[in-house]
């Protein structure tokens, strides 16, 4: 199985403090499922925001579909980001637009006419169960509706990656296993899955889920799977 | 709702007249104006030096009547002949009373008074200028020959200067409205961080971001452009009427040609252009500097 993903002894540190994230490698399989775990503070945002590219690491080496992602021109990245899917924490829906446009928007930017952006965003609104309220505004959705607006944002242009932070964080139980369901659905189209949280509930939810974990910037990986991912997930 | 719509929208609602807008109104009525009287300036100067240009009045200087007289005589006969010359036309003694009369009272009108005898000439082109004053001298050392153009020039001088400092006065203008511009989407850019930053995570170009601010700014710069074109048309439009009613000599060289409202037409479309560019070069100087 083809590593899409690989970070060699990679450290970050914001300003002259101490290290966030150090000597941090792993590779991340093709099509496989990940939740990164660890206590507030660890450095899972961290980690995502160099998954994701919103920041360049202090040291060390990232990999990225193949490509170099610590020394990519700026040029390069808009492609690169396209082929992710981001769930941040806090959402960060468009406050002025609908969740219908907040949720086509990937697609616009990518350039795709309207007539190809209705279906996926008509789909991915029945999908989170959101066909009723297309046309609210962020602000007048609940948490649970703006994280599934923000879940179905993420992932309505087939990302290749999908990275969540803490999407489950503002939905009760049944609507968590809701989401993960459909993150594994995802996952099973060859979509690979990133998911932080805390809550260790969520982990025996999915077959075959790998875990990393992360305590005080450094990436526990007892059994060493991480560097070396499996051939095959387990059913 | 269009895709191109919702993009628009998506740094927030706001429409119609904002301060920005305000601001794109009040500095193009002031470019126009400037840029109005800087032309109005430089037509009136070109059609004062077009006007001044080849005019001459001889003087004979002379206190004794009759040799005066006779002088003038043979002056006026030279100059019919002379070529280049268009238009040979004496002065009437009433008319050289008249100029006087406001110091001299109806002294003026005494028949002694040692009046000098004028003679007004249109030449073809100032080039016969230099001719016609040396063949006058050789009539009378009593002649003398004042060029129109040579008192005038501080005045046309003074017109032209005023035409250059309309024009500084215009890019002035603009090189504020850039300072402006830039300004705004330099806020723009801190108050929208968040919603650019997420543009830039689903895979937004920087040239993506910029079309953003520069549509709005090109937006209120059209805006402003109309409405500050509306109010600098009505001023002038008044001022021409100003103009017409003093019926001044000095000031009727002041108008408008059509290449002049051409010109000015141009000026709003230029002012929007200018904006966008400026927004644009903005937006996207400020993201190089981020990942």
């Amino acid at each position: 199985m083809a590593s899409i993903v690989q970070f060699e002894n990679v450290g970050l540190r914001y300003g002259t403090g101490q290290e966030t994230l150090s000597d941090v490698s792993f590779q991340l399989g093709a099509g496989t499922f990940y939740f990164l775990t660890g206590a507030s503070g660890a450095g899972k945002t961290s980690l995502l925001k160099l998954l994701y590219l919103a920041q360049r690491p202090s040291r060390g080496i990232i990999r990225l579909f193949g490509e170099d992602a610590v020394t990519m021109s700026r040029d390069r990245l808009p492609a690169m980001r396209r082929r992710m899917g981001v769930v941040f924490q806090d959402f960060r829906l468009i406050p002025h637009l609908s969740a219908w446009d907040n949720i086509a928007l990937p697609l616009r930017v990518a350039g795709l006419p309207e007539d190809e952006v209705e279906q996926p965003v008509r789909e991915m609104l029945a999908w989170v169960g959101l066909a009723e309220r297309a046309h609210a505004r962020p602000a007048t959705l609940s948490g649970g509706e703006q994280q599934r607006v923000a879940i179905a944002r993420a992932v309505v242009g087939r990302p290749e990656i999908l990275v969540a932070d803490e999407p489950t964080g503002n939905v009760d139980p049944d609507m968590a296993d809701r989401l993960i369901h459909l993150f594994e659905s995802m996952n099973k189209l060859g979509t690979t899955v990133v998911v932080a949280t805390h809550d260790f509930h969520l982990l025996g939810r999915v077959p075959g889920a790998q875990m990393m974990r992360l305590d005080r910037g450094r990436l526990l990986d007892p059994t060493g799977s991480l560097r070396h991912p499996p051939n095959e997930i387990d059913p | 709702m269009s895709a191109r719509a919702t993009t628009r929208r998506v740094l927030d609602d706001a429409g119609g007249f904002s301060a920005m807008t305000w601001v794109m109104t009040i500095m193009l009525f002031l470019t126009l104006l400037a840029a109005a009287g800087g032309l109005g300036l430089r037509s009136a100067t070109v059609a004062l030096d077009r006007q001044l240009e080849g005019r001459l009045t001889v003087q004979v200087i002379d206190g004794n009547a009759v040799r005066r007289e006779a002088t003038a005589a043979r002056a006026i006969a030279l100059l019919r002949r002379l070529p280049g010359v268009v238009q040979v036309e004496r002065v009437p003694a009433e008319e050289l009373a008249r100029l006087v009369r406001p110091w001299l009272g109806t002294d003026a009108d005494d028949a002694d008074l040692p009046m000098p005898a004028m003679i007004d000439v249109d030449l073809a082109g100032a080039e016969a200028t230099a001719a016609v004053s040396t063949a006058l001298a050789r009539v009378s050392p009593t002649i003398r020959v004042d060029r129109h153009e040579s008192w005038m020039s501080p005045v046309s001088g003074f017109m032209t200067s005023l035409s250059w400092l309309a024009a500084a006065l215009v890019l002035l203008m603009l090189a504020a409205t850039t300072a402006v511009v830039t300004l705004a989407a330099r806020a723009g850019l801190e108050s929208h961080r968040a919603t650019i930053e997420v543009m830039h995570m689903l895979g937004s170009t920087d040239v993506q971001v910029a079309r953003l601010f520069q549509r709005r700014i090109a937006l209120d710069a059209a805006l402003g452009g109309g409405v500050g074109g509306m109010a600098a048309l009505a001023t002038l439009a008044f001022l021409g009427w100003r103009l017409t009613a003093l019926d001044s000599q000095l000031l009727t060289g002041i108008r408008l040609g059509v290449v002049d409202w051409l010109a000015l037409a141009l000026v709003p479309l230029a002012f929007v252009g200018l904006a966008t560019l400026a927004a644009r070069a903005t937006v996207i100087g400020a993201l190089r500097r981020t990942l």
